[in-house]
């Protein structure tokens, strides 16, 4: 097996595994607050945070990069708050125009970007689809120093985010810090985002947020079940994906991560028992011919 | 001593007032409604109590003391419509959420708080339902395990918002019972209440709102036609009339009849 020896498979598989695992346990709580379009919204917005990181310090280091990215994805998540509270524009609204004007400025960020005669700026058109093949080894490192505390503290507050994903206000009632915690799961999206921006881009990185965890709804009624099965989907496609594109002919990574995810969410939405849309019609029609019987 | 005692209340949803000058107290061991037309600020009440809602103005005492300081003492069971029952969670795990405030940052539910719960589950009779899903049950054993999540509180008074709502006589019946075993074990019970015909069999101190507090105190010296008419503004306004028929329609709305009357009964 190719995968096992070679030194860059090895690497682009671990990064993305990662990836999956980390994008799908946050997915779950994204999903189960509804702010599956907030994950999206802050995606695009990393762009510009990434393109002005490097404007900045002219070089290509993976942790500034993300650093900025980070930022910018927070900053839409801050202004989609002031937004909300102080005019009379509606979240969703909030939401399209926020992910439009920072992508928009991004993408002007890019090709300005472009228009330089140095090398160094060839790869952050890479950060729109990504580039799994890309990948070497201090990525990866950066990518689990920002993914293995995440997933520590969410194992930690676990009981916290459980039961604001559920009832807020009980949770208030009962004296847990709701707005602090919101704002603490919220940063550890952007975690997640930030972390699979090199592996699956700006433009898709929502769909590894959301597919996992609505995949991994389909199977089970519990969230801790949910959130590990979330994880092991999110790092199959991640991996499988990755290696696709990067034994490939210049697939670009971000897509066929997205495609894998499609296929274990379609399977899921069809056939997963008691949810699967199968399940329930044969329940329907059996339930239908026993009377008769 | 009060187990309640609301001075000066006021709230406010941007310029608009939902809740005017609110002024209130219950009795530890009273079970106690708070009735009023839709818009009201019943529900808004409930949540400015437990900090839920800022006040614009006013102070709130559990037991003689602000709310953040007295937590524990409180149970609390918000609108069965307030949550998303197609949550992943089972019926044991929600009731173990009531533990969760005495549990701490880091500490997580165990053998203790699952016998709590279980217990708890056994008083509502929802206990063979613990290992469901809560999104198969129906609306009045919705009902019943936030009752549960809130027993294992074990707390000395308890807000519930609408606990009837939607649930069916006989699953009503037996919230009934459970409101006045914990009223018999001495615990202080305020609840968000509908239904004008019941008020009189169910509690024994009611709280007229709109807006304003229109009459507080116990259902005999305050639930008057006077006063019901005072707080609905004669869009509707019966009492004692023969059941099911009865909604005659009384008054046009002097408000000013009704707050005389609200003023005598509150005059102890």
């Amino acid at each position: 097996m190719e995968l096992f020896t070679d030194y860059t498979l090895r690497t682009v598989a671990l990064g993305a595994a990662l990836l999956g695992v980390v994008s799908g346990v946050l997915g779950c709580f994204a999903v189960l607050r509804r702010q599956a379009l907030l994950g999206d919204a802050m995606s695009h917005a990393a762009l510009p945070g990434i393109a002005l990181a490097f404007m900045l310090t002219g070089r290509r280091e993976p942790l500034i990069l993300l650093v900025g990215a980070a930022l910018a994805a927070w900053l839409a998540a801050l202004l989609l708050l002031a937004i909300t509270r102080t005019t009379r524009v509606k979240e969703d609204s909030g939401l399209a125009l926020l992910l439009a004007v920072f992508f928009g400025f991004g993408l002007v960020l890019l090709s300005l970007l472009q228009q330089r005669p140095d090398a160094a700026q060839a790869g952050l058109k890479s950060f729109l689809f990504g580039q799994a093949a890309a990948l070497v080894e201090r990525d990866v490192v950066a990518m689990a120093a920002l993914g293995l505390p995440a997933l520590l503290c969410v194992a930690l507050l676990w009981k916290q985010f459980k039961l604001i994903s559920f009832d807020p206000e009980y949770a208030a009632s009962l004296g847990m810090p709701v707005g602090l915690l919101g704002v603490a799961l919220t940063t550890l999206i952007v975690v997640a985002i930030v972390i699979g921006l090199q592996t699956v881009g700006v433009v898709l990185m929502s769909a590894m947020l959301v597919a996992p965890a609505a995949a991994a709804r389909q199977w089970t009624d519990r969230l801790g079940v949910m959130v590990l099965l979330a994880a092991a989907f999110g790092a199959t496609s991640g991996v499988v994906g990755a290696l696709i594109s990067a034994t490939g002919r210049g697939l670009s990574t971000g897509p066929t991560i997205v495609l894998c995810m499609a296929v274990i969410t379609a399977v899921s939405l069809l056939f997963a028992p008691e949810r699967g849309i199968l399940w329930r019609r044969r329940r329907i029609a059996l339930s239908e011919r026993v009377p008769g019987a | 001593m009060n187990a309640l005692d609301i001075t000066d209340l006021t709230v406010a949803y941007r310029d608009k007032p939902v809740l005017w000058d609110i002024d209130m107290s219950v009795p530890a061991g009273t079970l106690m409604a708070i009735v009023g037309p839709n818009g009201a600020g019943k529900t808004t009440l409930i949540k400015a109590t437990l900090g839920l809602v800022r006040p614009a103005a006013g102070q709130t005492l559990i037991f003689g003391r602000p709310y953040a300081e007295q937590r524990r003492l409180v149970g609390y069971v918000p609108q069965r419509g307030s949550v998303d029952w197609d949550f992943p969670t089972s019926v044991l795990d929600v009731v173990m959420m009531g533990r969760y405030g005495s549990l701490g940052w880091l500490r997580r539910p165990g053998q203790r708080e699952r016998a709590l719960a279980l217990e708890a589950l056994e008083k509502v009779r929802m206990a063979d339902f613990a290992s469901r899903q809560i999104s198969q049950l129906s609306g009045g054993q919705q009902q019943r395990v936030f009752l549960a999540r809130a027993l294992v509180q074990d707390a000395q008074i308890y807000f519930m918002d609408e606990p009837f709502q939607g649930v069916d006589a006989v699953t009503e019946r037996a919230i009934v019972a459970l409101l006045q075993d914990l009223r018999a074990s001495g615990k202080t019970v305020v609840v968000v209440h509908h239904d004008l015909q019941t008020v009189p069999e169910y509690f024994d101190w009611v709280t007229l709102i709109n807006v304003r507090r229109i009459a507080s105190g116990p259902v005999a010296e305050v639930f008057t036609e006077a006063n019901l008419r005072a707080t609905y503004g004669g869009r509707i306004a019966f009492l004692g009339h023969s059941e099911g028929t009865g909604d005659r329609v009384l008054g046009t709305g002097k408000r000013g009849l009704g707050t005389e009357y609200a003023e005598t009964a509150n005059a102890d």
